[in-house]
């Protein structure tokens, strides 16, 4: 007979709460999962240890720590990161131990964004690997009295050929205790790599299959109180007055708290509104429920969509800036074709809505647990909020249940390090789907206008490209009216259409929501505009679909939009290493074709439809077959995405980015659309706000890596951009109908 | 108000408001965070627990409702973490950012055991609750018949 265990939340963490540093975590788990800078354990800072740097740790036990200064949110950096590093430094995969750094100056940037984590990073890892074993060959030198050229590393160990001795890691950290930590070392040779380039498994497999991954929602501390957070509907808005005695009645309700009115702009801080703690979620989301607030909605409460889209339109319409330009795109032409796009506000909708957990300790310093992309920038907000010293700061980051964009503003840690310090107690504040849906960074809506001028035998001659979206510098600037360059750079500016007189131009669009990033950001509504433009040529020219893009792409060359007067920031990395090469994008249009049988003979009723786009350093082509049933209802059958992001780390995660892309890429395509009334998000959760479930997934995802010398591009963002204008074009090529404004369930087709 | 239940195989009391939802008692008072609530609506499944061996939605299914029930979680699907479809899911490394694995797993076990050897109409039928938004779902479809034929 078993024995009936009671479990209250007060008995469930003094059962749990004996594990070290006061931190409880609901579970034990694997150390090589947790996600802390801690000591996971009596034994594991017991050993001495040598630091060749901050990103390695040498244990005498023979454990090699390797600290991970990135955000995991899917992408599988916490099993690429390793992989550089552990390469380099020829160390044994099996005695590697993965630490979860924390926010610190000390790292390079912890900004897990822009899919730059390899891109821009991958000379550092290799660095920070590299300079680690040749720390332990000079260790060892010294210890034996040789050369440090007659010793070479490999497989965890240190051997001198001469003599024939060999010790392994954890017996040089003595000898190295002291040495001085080399800067540089040269790199070994691609044809060497034992780790880079391989398919490893996923470092936090188990953890994902046992329940035992620890995400932000699932931080735990003694005495902590669960958070509910009731935000103005409007943008910007604030509490006139509120009631709580209602709320104050539910059984677990401890506190109820006005959180300070939000600052304009809003960067990265929080949002005011009401917030209700309690001693669990549940007691704190009733609690919430029964408060009543009134609102000044503020300014933004003139928002509605659906004028708001007639005079985006209306803005694309009309000339804008100059951007770029070469030769006169206003130049008469034969034939003149023109198209207006449109793409709604979007939600990155991780699965796990943002949440973070905030406490004081008595010395006065503040520690947060959170699913952030941005540690650092977490760090550097809290302090300026707090109005403390950051070193009095210590954000710990948690596993990321998804983060899109979203997750790099740090918004929902400060709201809980507010509450934590109004209230004396550890604070955990978890947002709802709604909340996340209706209080987030958009996604912006955008128009475009597309203009094309062909001569008599078709050539196209002149393009026009208009593009209107509220800007991202919004968020950071009060009144900014439009695009800034970099958002232009995402997909615009960078345009690789072959066509001698062109123009680019950007339109004023006031923002009246929170805007922020987005999986591949501006490039989504670029690609859609202009590789669906472009594919609407092919049916002017009469040309084949694929013919007419390798047409328009051009020759091989070099796009350098300078030379057309162009601001181009190629994402923050040069030129000369990262060309905007037309022979790659060119060569995975064609691989993709190949891969999907491009030309073959369809059912009626199925059409194929290919994009190909250049994003984050990286060529993705793909391509959709779809197909309409007797209702009209569009199907994504198959998928095919080639992906040439030069050198790639860990392929498998390259592969199963670009399947995420398809799927992301279908949501957006085919239902995903967030539309405001009088400043209020109208959407709420996964019934109005749809994401793309089992039944519509097609039925195989095929994904090609090209082989390639080049440095290593962006993998997590650049998927996305070509899968919607794909399905669009696929569309067309099934019915002969050209849809231009996203999600297709708008034109009745889902 | 106590709620006496088997939790993972053992029998407990869950001193919880009876209307909780059944995963905040299982993640706030029973201190199990490998279910994941998600939406909280029943509509993305990322919550999903067996009630004597049915997949529920438990961030809508109240905890006085478990009263007298077994409830199996994402933890006790197996002693040692190798429930085939775990194993399945590591060997064809499923899970990107991994948080609605529990509730894609748990639902995809309820579908194993009453159809040990699904359709791929089936597979589509039973896991179409489950939202993925990283999009691993060819993923998912693969690993459920690695397991089934395991199991076979």
């Amino acid at each position: 007979m078993s024995e009936l265990r009671k479990i209250s939340r007060r008995q469930f963490l003094k059962q749990t709460g004996q594990a070290g540093g006061g931190l409880v975590f609901a579970l034990t788990f694997a150390t090589a999962c947790q996600p802390q800078e801690e000591a996971v354990g009596p034994a594991a800072k017991m050993a001495a240890s040598v630091s060749p740097n901050v990103y390695v740790n040498i244990r005498n036990d023979g454990i090699v720590e390797i600290i991970c200064h990135r955000s995991e949110m899917g992408q599988g950096i916490r099993t690429s990161l390793p992989q550089v590093i552990a390469d380099e430094l020829e160390a044994d995969w099996d005695k590697i131990e993965l630490i979860q750094a924390v926010g610190h100056e000390k790292y390079a940037s912890q900004n897990t964004d822009g899919s730059t984590s390899i891109r821009q990073q991958f000379d550092l890892l290799r660095n920070a690997g590299a300079t680690a074993r040749d720390m332990m060959i000079a260790a060892a030198a010294a210890e034996w009295g040789v050369p440090v050229e007659e010793c070479s590393a490999r497989n965890h160990a240190v051997h001198h050929e001469a003599s024939g001795r060999t010790a392994g890691y954890g017996d040089l950290v003595d000898a190295a205790d002291g040495m001085p930590q080399p800067e540089t070392a040269e790199f070994k040779s691609r044809e060497d790599y034992r780790y880079i380039g391989k398919p490893m498994d996923t470092i936090d497999g188990v953890a994902f299959t046992t329940g035992t991954a620890i995400y932000g929602t699932d931080i735990v501390l003694p005495d902590m109180l669960y958070a509910s957070i009731e935000r103005c509907p409007a943008y910007g808005g604030t509490v006139t007055d509120y009631d709580d005695t209602r709320s104050r009645e539910v059984a677990g309700v401890v506190d109820v708290v006005r959180l300070p009115d939000p600052v304009m702009p809003p960067v990265f801080n929080h949002q005011g509104g009401v917030a209700v703690l309690a001693t669990n979620t549940w007691a704190a989301e009733q609690g919430r429920a029964a408060l009543e607030i009134e609102w000044d909605r503020g300014p933004n409460a003139v928002y509605s969509s659906e004028p708001y889209k007639e005079q985006l339109i209306a803005s694309a319409m009309s000339p804008g800036n100059e951007v770029l330009s070469r030769g006169d795109a206003d130049a008469p032409a034969e034939t003149m074709h023109e198209a207006v796009y449109y793409a709604p506000h979007l939600s990155q909708a991780p699965m796990e809505p943002p949440a973070a957990t905030a406490r004081f300790n008595e010395d006065g310093s503040c520690e947060a647990w959170a699913c952030t992309q941005n540690p650092q920038s977490a760090r550097d907000t809290l302090a300026a909020v707090l109005g403390i010293d950051k070193e009095q700061i210590t954000v710990h980051v948690t596993l990321l249940g998804g983060g899109f964009g979203r997750k790099s503003k740090s918004d929902f840690i400060v709201e809980a390090a507010l509450l934590a310090r109004e209230t004396g107690k550890p604070v955990k504040v978890t947002w709802t789907r709604e909340d996340d849906l209706r209080h987030g960074y958009l996604h912006s809506v955008s128009a475009q206008y597309f203009r094309a001028g062909m001569d008599e035998d078709g050539s196209v001659t002149t393009m026009l490209h208009r593009t209107s979206f509220p800007s991202i510098s919004s968020t950071f600037a009060p009144g900014a009216t439009g695009p800034a360059s970099m958002e232009l750079g995402l997909g615009a500016i960078d345009a690789p259409w072959n066509v001698p007189n062109m123009r680019l131009e950007s339109c004023d669009a006031l923002a009246h929501a929170r805007i922020g990033w987005f999986r591949s950001v501006c490039n989504v509504w670029h690609a859609f505009g202009s590789c669906g433009f472009v594919d609407e040529l092919a049916a002017i020219r009469g040309k084949d679909p694929l013919e007419n893009l390798v047409e328009m792409i051009g020759p091989p060359r070099n796009v350098d939009p300078a030379d057309d007067g162009g601001e181009y920031t190629n994402y923050g990395q040069s030129l000369e290493q990262h060309p905007v090469d037309t022979g790659r994008l060119t060569a995975v249009a064609e691989k993709v074709a190949d891969m999907a049988g491009w030309g073959r003979d369809l059912p009626d009723g199925h059409g194929l439809g290919i994009a190909v786009h250049r994003s984050f350093l990286a060529y993705v082509g793909a391509v959709a077959e779809v197909s309409v049933d007797e209702n009209g209802d569009i199907a994504v059958d198959e998928m095919w995405l080639c992906i040439d992001a030069g050198l790639v780390v860990n392929p498998d995660r390259v592969v199963s980015q670009m399947e995420g892309a398809a799927i992301f890429g279908m949501s957006l395509a085919l239902h995903g659309e967030l539309t405001a009334t009088d400043g209020a998000i109208d959407q709420g959760n996964f019934d109005t706000y749809p994401i793309v479930r089992m039944n519509e997934v097609p039925r195989e995802i095929h994904v090609h890596i090209m082989e390639s010398d080049a440095p290593p591009g962006g993998v997590g963002e650049p998927g996305l951009p070509p899968v919607a204008p794909a399905i669009v074009n696929a569309y067309f090529a099934a019915t002969g109908t050209r849809v231009r404004e996203l999600p297709l369930r708008n034109a009745g087709l889902t | 108000m106590a709620i006496n239940c088997e939790l993972n195989g053992e029998e407990v009391s869950l001193d919880a408001d009876p209307s909780m939802p059944l995963a905040h008692a299982i993640r706030d008072i029973a201190g199990l965070t490998g279910t994941k609530v998600a939406c909280g609506k029943a509509l993305c499944g990322a919550c999903t627990v067996h009630i004597d061996g049915q997949p529920v939605r438990a961030c809508v299914y109240p905890v006085s409702a478990v009263a007298g029930r077994s409830v199996t979680t994402i933890e006790g699907l197996s002693q040692d973490g190798n429930h085939p479809l775990q194993v399945a899911w590591r060997e064809l490394n499923v899970a990107q950012c991994g948080y609605c694995q529990s509730g894609q797993i748990m639902t995809a076990a309820a579908l194993l055991t009453r159809t040990p050897e699904p359709s791929d109409d089936d597979i589509n039928t039973a896991m179409d609750g489950n939202l993925c938004r990283c999009g691993t779902y060819t993923r998912i479809r693969d690993a459920i018949r690695r397991a089934a034929e395991g199991q076979s």
